[in-house]
């Protein structure tokens, strides 16, 4: 065996070391740094302190993949229902006038227990749960209250 | 060849704690050469499939975040907003499978190749239990994603240990951490599988990569009748380290494949109180005796029919355990061929069990 | 204790059981006996029963018996007596009569509070307003009373699914007559209302899709004062269920030409019996479109039409797409949560600006549209970058590969070479 070829072997052999060292850690690497939304989506979702939210009014918060719908009631109670409106999945929103809750695109009409009360929507909305812990708001799908 | 600096640090340490078992071990250990030694290298695909295990598993921890809560939308997370995330969390799912997998294949190897005779008795058993470990580990994590098959088949895997006469509902509370599935059993899943199992784990790998270090490699009943002169061997190292290392990088490279092509489906959150859905299966390694408990009648003689499976199971368990020490026959010769037949009955039950319960 | 004290107590409980025994059955047959109805055994026994009669009826359930009605004595057994007029016994009302015979209890609110504390009682002075009510006073007997549509004697509330004016039933009730051709050609009126109405939206959200939400005939009509929608009732009878159509209409330009000419509203475009599933097509500018039945290619309207029909179905066709490439990025694997979301977004955009068309304003349904298209725009940039992301994932696959392989084929050599 020449010596040229075992130069090259060798070589070959550190520069694919190097080659699958490097491909083993640059996704190591990548995957430390982490990403920009850093905190994780989750089944309880912190929205803000009570103080961000005036009385009457509204905001719409992203649960995961649902839109969800937080009121503040006039007395400064809050509720939580599902965004979606139960006809066709457009976003409610929040009417500080007669304080109900209206689906613009076809004028469906919600009560603040999320009642269909006029309009087409066939089905109430969903309800989350609602608590304040350390003065912080803290949404909570119903199913994991166990 | 050698540098000089590396000698250098190696006279230093030598110095002080004495490395020649070590260097005895590396220029003395040889392997056998013959028609079987392709089964001398399931062993080290195991180990460099947990080495994987260990490596991805404290990646994934510093992103997962147990509780039924956050478990979900933690490897939710990992997988779509970490990058290289859907990496590491299907290379330790696949890795786990081809991890017992090789396991199983490892333990079958030594059976039929008989290396598991005197005095490889307590290799053997040690091996044993590092199987059971490896399932205990798949049972225990395939339950962290929190997901609905994984749910529900934590439920009936549960439901099983429940059958047990006197202590199988304590047990099962105990390792369940309450009446049902819920929470709790996420947390004491997740404890069982990041930190108790590999404690046990690794120490018993240890003992059983020492007695391997220290016996050498069997030499089947074949080589072994073999004149000096016809026997071949090839020095441990380097060769069989080179051409182990060679093995693990195609391991590696059909391991990521799968994981590009054939990524693992997260599915449905769980919820407690969804029906169970269609296809609820355990993990393919649990599938033969999942699929006896199923096809055993309800009741066999007094007893109830899970009950008699497991207590089965149990027993034959043992004996597999403790195989190395059973003699059923004075004669040596008779002795083996009765128990290389009970193992092939093992062997044949196992795959069409797990066929018939895929089918 | 003696046993004398004893055997006291034993018959006082006896006696006291038994009495209560005889007691309670007593009372049992009591009960059945109030049943016995001499007009029932009676008319039972000589098989003369009304057609039709039915034990489910509301009446006889509530316990009206034929008396109720009918009047006369149903505990005398006696013929004579029992039917005599002189004991209020009025028999089979003429035709004329039915409104005031039902109105007997049902237009008096003591009576009917009764049995439903909210129930309405001015049906017969709605009869008396309808096309139906006005004819018959004129003597038509043709027309509909109480018992065409609620039968006689099997009368079910309208909430009892079996009942003929229980709403998916009523096209079908209505139909009784007004399906009838050669009635209905006496009084200058089509007879396919039901036909065309079963082929509608409505028709087919109520008959196929069984949805008691869609209107019925009633719905529109009204039930007891049924009168055909005026030119000026029309489009408030749509808009009681489409709000928004009505005040967009209603506040646009349009509104003004439509009743000054005389055009009805709603109809025009949308047609009333026969309400087909709207579509975008209505608004495009060939000539089967709606718009063009008035504009032509030279005015504003045309234009508009044009613009917003464009923009629409751009934004429809983003919906689309969008939607596939979503479907495309999960079958891939990869994470389609952002852009499911971005979905909810643009087909509510796109629901809106088909509602706000009836603005007939081009800068309200652009600026409704223009949300959507953005938001589609977005969500087809995640999508590129999700598809992006698999192909780089085959690619690093194989960039990896290539370099493992090499290592391997050296180490390969290197190994051959120790043997040799």
């Amino acid at each position: 065996m020449g010596t040229n070829r075992r130069k090259f072997l060798n070589s070959l052999l550190s520069i694919g070391s190097l080659g699958a060292l490097s491909a083993i850690i640059y996704p190591i690497i990548s995957y430390l740094i982490p990403p920009k939304i850093a905190e994780v989506k989750v089944n309880s979702l912190k929205v803000g302190p009570v103080a961000e939210f005036k009385n009457n009014s509204s905001k719409i918060v992203k649960f995961g993949r649902t839109p969800v719908i937080l009121i503040r009631t006039v007395d400064g109670n809050f509720k939580a229902l599902e965004a979606t409106c139960t006809h066709l999945d457009c976003l409610v929103q929040y009417k500080n006038d007669t304080q109900q809750i209206l689906c613009a695109c076809h004028n469906g009409i919600y009560d603040l227990q999320g009642r269909n009360v006029s309009g087409p929507p066939p089905k109430p909305l969903n309800e989350y749960v609602v608590s304040t812990i350390d003065g912080e708001i803290r949404i909570t799908s119903q199913d994991e209250r166990s | 060849m050698k540098n000089k600096n590396i000698t250098k640090i190696e006279n230093w340490l030598d110095e002080r704690f004495d490395l020649s078992p070590i260097r005895n071990l590396i220029s003395h250990k040889k392997v056998p050469v013959h028609g079987h030694s392709i089964w001398y290298y399931m062993g080290g695909i195991s180990l460099f499939l947990f080495m994987i295990q260990v490596f991805t598993g404290l990646l994934l921890l510093m992103y997962y975040i147990p509780g039924e809560d956050n478990a979900y939308e933690s490897v939710q997370f990992i997988i779509t907003k970490v990058d290289f995330g859907w990496l590491i969390r299907n290379l330790h799912s696949w890795a786990a499978n081809l991890m017992v997998f090789f396991v199983f294949l490892h333990m079958f190897s030594v059976f039929f190749t008989n290396a598991f005779r005197k005095p490889r008795e307590l290799t053997w058993v040690t091996g044993f239990v590092l199987l059971l470990l490896s399932m205990g580990f798949g049972f225990s994590g395939y339950l962290l994603p929190w997901n609905e098959l994984a749910f529900f088949a934590t439920k009936i895997g549960t439901d099983i240990v429940g059958v047990v006469p006197y202590f199988g509902d304590s047990l099962k509370i105990i390792l369940r951490g309450g009446e049902d599935v819920t929470g709790a059993t996420l947390s004491r899943f997740f404890g069982i599988h990041v930190a108790i199992l590999p404690a046990i784990f690794t120490t018993l790998l240890a003992i059983h990569l020492i007695f391997v270090q220290r016996q050498g490699m069997s030499e089947p009943e074949e080589f072994e009748k073999l004149s000096e002169k016809e026997k071949k061997y090839i020095p441990f190292f380097p060769n069989f380290v080179l051409q182990d290392a060679l093995l693990w990088i195609i391991v590696l490279i059909i391991l990521l494949g799968l994981t590009v092509f054939f990524p693992w489906e997260l599915g449905l959150k769980a919820d407690a109180l969804a029906s169970a859905p269609i296809g609820i299966k355990p993990e393919w390694f649990f599938m033969f005796m999942f699929e006896t408990l199923k096809l055993l009648p309800a009741h066999i003689l007094f007893l109830e029919g899970e009950l008699v499976g497991i207590f089965g199971f149990a027993v034959v368990g043992i004996i597999w355990m403790f195989i190395p020490f059973i003699k059923l026959s004075k004669k040596k010769e008779l002795n083996s061929k009765i128990i290389r037949w009970v193992g092939l009955f093992s062997l044949i039950y196992i795959i069409v069990f797990t066929i018939i319960g895929y089918l | 204790m003696n046993k004398k004290y004893l055997y006291e107590i034993c018959s006082i409980l006896i006696i006291f059981s038994a009495i209560s025994i005889f007691g309670v059955q007593s009372d049992a047959t009591n009960n059945s006996s109030k049943y016995v109805d001499e007009c029932i055994k009676c008319h039972m026994e000589n098989e003369m029963m009304p057609e039709h009669f039915s034990q489910t009826d509301v009446h006889w359930q509530k316990g009206l018996s034929c008396a109720g009605c009918h009047g006369g004595l149903s505990n005398e057994p006696d013929e004579e007596k029992s039917m005599s007029k002189s004991n209020g016994f009025v028999g089979v009302p003429n035709k004329k009569e039915i409104p005031e015979f039902c109105g007997k209890c049902h237009s008096d609110i003591s009576k009917m509070q009764l049995y439903q504390p909210r129930i309405t009682t001015d049906q017969v002075s709605q009869y008396y307003v309808s096309k139906h009510g006005k004819q018959l006073k004129v003597g038509d007997l043709n027309v509909a009373t109480c018992t065409d549509c609620h039968t006689t004697h099997e009368i079910l509330p309208a909430s009892d699914t079996r009942s003929t004016v229980y709403p998916i039933n009523v096209p079908n009730t209505c139909n009784a007559c007004h399906g009838d051709s050669k009635l209905m050609e006496k009084y200058n009126m089509k007879a396919n209302q039901v036909e065309e109405y079963s082929q509608s939206v409505h028709g087919i959200a109520l008959l196929k899709n069984l949805d008691v939400g869609a209107p019925a005939c009633n719905d529109c009509h009204g039930n007891h004062g049924a009168i055909p929608p005026g030119v000026e009732s029309i489009s408030h009878v749509c808009g009681s269920c489409h709000v928004n159509n009505m005040n967009y209409f209603n506040n646009s330009v349009m509104a003004q030409p439509f009743s000054d000419n005389g055009i009805n509203s709603c109809e025009q475009c949308h047609d009333y019996h026969l309400i087909e599933k709207p579509n975008d097509e209505m608004l495009n500018v060939h000539e089967s479109s709606t718009c063009t039945d008035c504009h032509s290619s030279s005015d504003e309207g045309y234009l508009s039409s044009e613009f917003m029909y464009n923009k629409i179905k751009d934004l429809s066709f983003l919906y689309d797409s969008t939607k596939v490439i979503s479907e495309e990025v999960h079958i891939m694997g990869m994470n389609n949560i952002e852009i499911e979301y971005s979905l909810k977004k643009i087909k509510q955009s796109l629901i809106q600006s088909r509602t706000i068309i009836h603005t007939f304003d081009t800068a309200q349904v652009f600026a409704k549209a223009d949300e959507g298209i953005l938001a589609s725009t977005n969500a087809l940039i995640l999508a590129d970058n999700e598809i992006e992301e698999y192909f780089n994932r085959r690619l690093g696959y194989g960039i990896t590969t290539f370099i493992f392989i090499l290592l391997a084929a050296a180490l390969y050599w290197k190994i051959k070479g120790l043997k040799s």
